[in-house]
């Protein structure tokens, strides 16, 4: 076996070499991303691709990295994946959770390949996964809005009725209610990860409805841009997206690879890798708060008390007692959520309006 | 005003008698070669290898087994669907809606796979690409429903009816479909093996659906030029007053169109879900419906053409992720490049049906 | 709730759409079928953002957006009118070709920030409450979208040039044994209709949401396409199916924050099953379809002997 992997590997330097008449002769390690947007998005890859350039600097000439972007989940993703590791590639970050599957398949052709899926829940012995708490940094946007919010509504600019997001808006209005009992969201679905202008519209619509706060889950700046114009508040989304929103930006929750990648492309390269699966939030830095602008200074200052308590595990965003929409009680006073109730989260908790597809 | 364009149609295009055989073989490689001549300049501005850029693009994905059965499974639903619209292209009906008949056959048979997860039967994937091609072919019905029933233009109507099958498909997923051991995340369950189609070659995705496709191309040549259904189809394009004098019924040709382009987009949706895919995603094209109908056109709307067409198209793809992962190409390269492959090859493409004479455009006159 | 911001949102969402429809209306009336609109709109939305960013000029901005749309479809023009490509393939091509051209360009201009248009104040006229802001408070391009299409239909149906037009798309044959150079008529329709979705682009990049990010018409000129055929060639119903459309998106939105009890899902496909339906009423008529759709579109002309 391990005879026939080293040919492989001869064979796959060899191929390179003579395709791309560049020795590969040097210990440069390869590591490949697969991307699902264009890296020009400015939301989810663009914070990706951040990462990889963080690792082209931290490790220099040990590495090597190559990205494919606009990846569609489907049949393109499997042959993309393929494609890096029988090309020398020894990590392969996947970098949506629609690639999960073909991220598997293709793991279990390359052994000695090392695979990074980001928010997926099946790991194997070369498949590691990784993603992070952003509900975290949603509670604290929340703690903000409630003290914020003269309407106590606010507009919920929303992707997919997926986990995360759902995680995602009741994070922040469970941080909304603990400063201001009377908050309550809209959520608005564009059904799309990245339509500047109906995200836009979206957040215009939720303005005329009385909302102003405005939080999204999608890629663009452009709720944020509403926000700004209409003269609302609202959070950066992935990035800090202070320089579209000077006077309306809260703050940002910022997606915050770069940590993540070097150590393990580390790991990598010195041999330790192993399979793991990790959630890392504020207290690792995958997620980030950006600076806390446009508010008075009590309320920065509770911003960052929250941002702390969280960090050192005195406060969990999902802490009971906890009432879904119909009042029911789904994490008794004194518990915090397990595992499984956050990861597969389906239900709204109590003030969100409007009813999530069973 | 018209003397603007007087001196630019110097040498004018006039149709020939019939079809150049010569051509035919002539107008791809000089368009091949202009890409080419077009490419050097591109990646050379871009500071890449232009000659290492090309290798990549097109030559690479073909030098190990596993590139050219990729090529295979990538040009596959491509194929399917590009005869389907070739016929109904033909007989002038505009269906622009494939990508909307591909998804309902993933979601009809999808389903039914879904529904036969705990059958041990051989019997599952037979049922499962019948109800995939009819998904296909009833999501085609509507649009061909409306046009004879209700004269609302199918450009339109099959369009629209795309995004509502796509957001069907979203919904099912997001859903009522949704593995239930999945932690509600937007994936069905992995079909039973009984669903899936087999795979040809171990070790690859290359699966029975590569068959169908040419198995239709077959098939499609001989309705065209030995049937009359074939007949019928061209004469209505071609000159539909004749037809209808003839007595053909346009309406039954508006049907029919519909329906074998519609099936046959179904069950490129079927087989790319139980052949390659194996589950159901929130989406399952990257837009081989739209991608087709350039497939059709390139491929003459002839069954064997649009077979190359389907592969040179496939090519362009595979070679532009070749191209990002080998040398850095960024993707929007990539399509800049096939762009520029696609202009060449339609304005080449024009050769063979015309030829150049020295005229004037404005007076008619012969100049030679 | 106040019923005013969300007219200004509806007229927001449906401006690109009836900038883009108006050209593409020009172009297929000439007999061309022009299926890049989605990538001509793209250029022209990078073109405008890039030259905003570059000189901070509205109308430099506006008047490059629009010419590198020119500049689009001219490749177009050239490929199906001179080499006498089929048409709806170029198309296509020209989409594919669009969409990787302007990320290609833009990718220096992703995160950069804008300054809205200014709205234009018409004196005390702006004042004017309610009508004041429904009527006159907007943006340069809003304004000449209305324009456009007014002069549009005007031309189409009351001018000579219109008719000449007209015949070009009707019958190319004819057209040219009456004289008129309908290779002339045609290009100049096929860039017009670059012309104005490179408007339609700018106003995406410069006004409704000041930014360029990839692919971020996200359908639009599909759907724009679409609406020639919903307002069956005639200017006025094109504007109605804009709107209608535009409508319909923006009050889904407004539905689902009231908190409705429906799969968003299905309220994202309201807009378009909403124009399946309305077509399907209009098109009944057959004889009023007949008269208005151009007769040789998407049809080679070669000068006959």
């Amino acid at each position: 076996m391990r005879i026939k992997s080293f040919l492989r590997e001869i064979l796959a330097v060899f191929t390179i070499a003579t395709i791309s008449c560049v020795g590969v002769a040097n210990a440069e390690t390869k590591v490949g991303f697969v991307y699902v947007g264009p890296i020009g998005d400015h939301g989810w890859t663009y914070r990706h691709n951040v990462g990889r350039l963080a690792v082209e600097k931290a490790l220099g000439t040990q590495v090597k990295t190559t990205f494919v972007e606009s990846v569609k989940e489907g049949p393109d993703s499997e042959r993309v994946i393929r494609q890096l590791a029988s090309t020398g590639h020894k990590v392969i970050y996947t970098t949506s959770f629609g690639f999960m599957n073909p991220t598997l398949k293709v793991a279990k052709k390359f052994p000695n390949v090392r695979f990074e899926h980001a928010t997926g829940y099946k790991q194997s012995k070369n498949v590691g996964t990784y993603s992070a708490r952003f509900y975290e940094g949603r509670y604290i946007a929340g703690v903000i809005a409630g003290k914020v919010s003269k309407t106590n509504k606010i507009g919920y600019v929303a992707s997919f009725p997926i986990p995360e997001v759902v995680r995602g808006i009741n994070a922040f209005l469970l941080g909304a209610r603990s400063v201001n009992p009377e908050m309550t969201i809209s959520v608005v679905w564009v059904n799309s990860w990245y339509d500047p202008g109906k995200e836009g519209d979206a957040a215009k619509a939720l303005i005329d409805q009385g909302a102003d706060i405005i939080s999204q889950h999608t890629d663009s700046p452009a709720p944020l841009q509403v926000a700004e114009n209409r003269g609302v508040k609202g959070f950066g989304q992935a990035s800090d997206m202070i320089k579209f929103a000077p006077k309306a930006q809260l703050s940002a929750i910022v997606n915050n690879w770069d940590n993540y990648y070097v150590e393990r492309t580390k790991a990598a390269i010195d041999g330790s890798w192993k399979s793991q699966d990790v959630w890392y939030g504020l207290k690792e830095g995958m997620v980030k708060m950006a600076p806390y602008t446009n508010m008075p200074d009590d309320v920065q200052a509770l911003a960052k008390k929250t941002e702390d308590a969280i960090r050192n595990g005195e406060l969990h965003p999902f802490s009971g007692p906890i009432k879904d929409q119909t009042g029911k009680i789904v994490v008794e006073a004194g518990k915090v959520a397990d595992a499984g109730m956050l990861l597969g989260m389906n239900f709204y908790v109590e003030g969100v309006q409007g009813s999530l597809p069973k | 005003m018209s003397q603007i364009f007087q001196f630019f149609p110097k040498f004018v295009l006039e149709p020939r008698l019939e079809v150049s055989g010569k051509w035919v073989i002539l107008s791809p490689i000089i368009a091949i070669i202009l890409t080419l001549f077009s490419g050097v300049i591109i990646f050379s501005l871009l500071g890449k290898d232009p000659f290492l850029a090309l290798y990549t693009f097109f030559v690479q994905p073909l030098t190990t087994m596993f590139g050219i059965t990729e090529l295979l499974v990538k040009a596959t639903p491509l194929v399917l669907i590009g005869v389907g619209l070739a016929i109904g292209f033909k007989a002038n009906v505009w269906n622009i809606g494939a990508e909307g008949q591909f998804t309902m056959g993933a979601v009809f048979g999808g389903g039914t796979a879904l529904l036969c997860q705990h059958m041990e039967s051989i019997l599952v994937l037979p049922l499962v690409l019948v109800l995939g091609t009819l998904g296909g072919l009833f999501w085609g019905a509507i649009p061909a429903f409306l046009k004879t029933r209700f004269n609302a233009n199918e450009i339109l109507t099959s369009l629209m009816l795309s995004y509502v099958a796509v957001l069907c498909l979203s919904y099912l997923v997001h859903g009522p479909w949704r593995d239930p051991a999945g932690f509600n995340f937007p994936e069905s369950q992995i079909f039973s093996d009984y669903a899936m189609l087999p795979i040809l070659i171990e070790n690859s995705r290359l699966n029975l659906g590569t068959m169908f496709a040419i198995l239709v191309v077959l098939v499609a040549w001989i309705l065209m030029t030995r049937t009359i259904i074939g007949f019928q189809l061209r004469v209505v394009g071609l000159a539909p007053t004749a037809a209808q004098y003839a007595g053909f019924k346009q309406s039954g040709l508006i049907w029919l169109s519909f329906l074998i382009s519609g099936g046959l987009a179904g069950l490129a949706g079927i087989a790319e879900v139980s052949g390659t895919i194996g589950q159901l995603l929130p989406s399952v094209s990257p837009g081989y419906g739209f991608t087709a109908i350039i497939v059709a056109f390139l491929g003459r709307l002839h069954p064997v053409g649009v077979l190359f067409a389907g592969l040179i198209m496939a090519l362009s793809y595979i070679g532009g992720e070749n191209a990002q992962i080998e040398i850095g190409l960024p993707a929007a390269v990539t399509g800049l490049f096939q762009g520029i492959l696609l202009f060449f090859l339609l304005a080449c493409d024009v050769l063979v049906r015309y030829r150049f004479s020295h005229r004037s455009v404005l007076t008619g006159e012969r100049c030679e | 709730m106040d019923l005013l911001p969300v007219a200004l949102t509806i007229i927001t969402a449906s401006t690109p759409l009836l900038l883009a429809a108006t050209g593409e209306l020009v172009t297929e009336k000439a007999g061309v079928l022009n299926l890049g609109v989605e990538g001509m709109m793209l250029v022209g939305a990078i073109a405008a953002f890039a030259a905003a960013v570059s000189t901070g000029s509205g109308l430099i901005a506006i008047l490059v957006g629009a010419f590198s749309g020119v500049a689009v479809a001219a490749i177009f023009a050239v490929l199906t009118l001179t080499c006498l490509a089929n048409q709806v393939a170029t198309g296509l091509a020209l989409t594919i070709f669009g969409v990787g051209l302007s990320a290609l360009v833009g990718s220096n201009f992703v995160g950069i920030s804008l300054e809205p248009l200014p709205q234009l104040n018409i004196g005390v006229l702006s004042t004017i409450p309610i009508l004041g802001d429904l009527l006159f408070g907007h943006d340069v391009l809003v304004y000449l979208s209305f324009l456009m299409i007014l002069l549009v239909g005007y031309f189409l149906s009351k001018t000579r040039s219109g008719l000449i037009l007209r015949a070009v798309g009707e019958s190319h044959d004819s057209a040219h044994a009456l004289g008129y150079s309908v290779l002339t008529v045609r290009y100049l329709a096929v860039l017009f209709g670059g012309f104005m979705s490179g408007l339609a682009g700018s106003y995406l990049s410069l006004v409704y949401t000041p930014l360029w990010a990839e692919n971020m018409t996200a359908g639009r000129g599909w759907i724009a396409l679409a609406l020639v055929v919903f307002g069956t060639w005639r200017a006025g119903r094109i504007a109605f199916g804009a709107y209608l459309f535009g409508a319909i998106t923006i009050l889904q939105l407004h539905v689902q924050g009231w908190g409705i009890n429906i799969a968003s899902q299905f309220m994202t496909m309201l807009p378009y099953l909403a124009t399946v339906i309305v077509l399907v009423f209009i098109s009944s008529d057959k004889m009023k379809i007949r008269i208005n759709a151009p007769q040789s579109i998407g049809k080679v002309f070669y000068p006959p002997r």
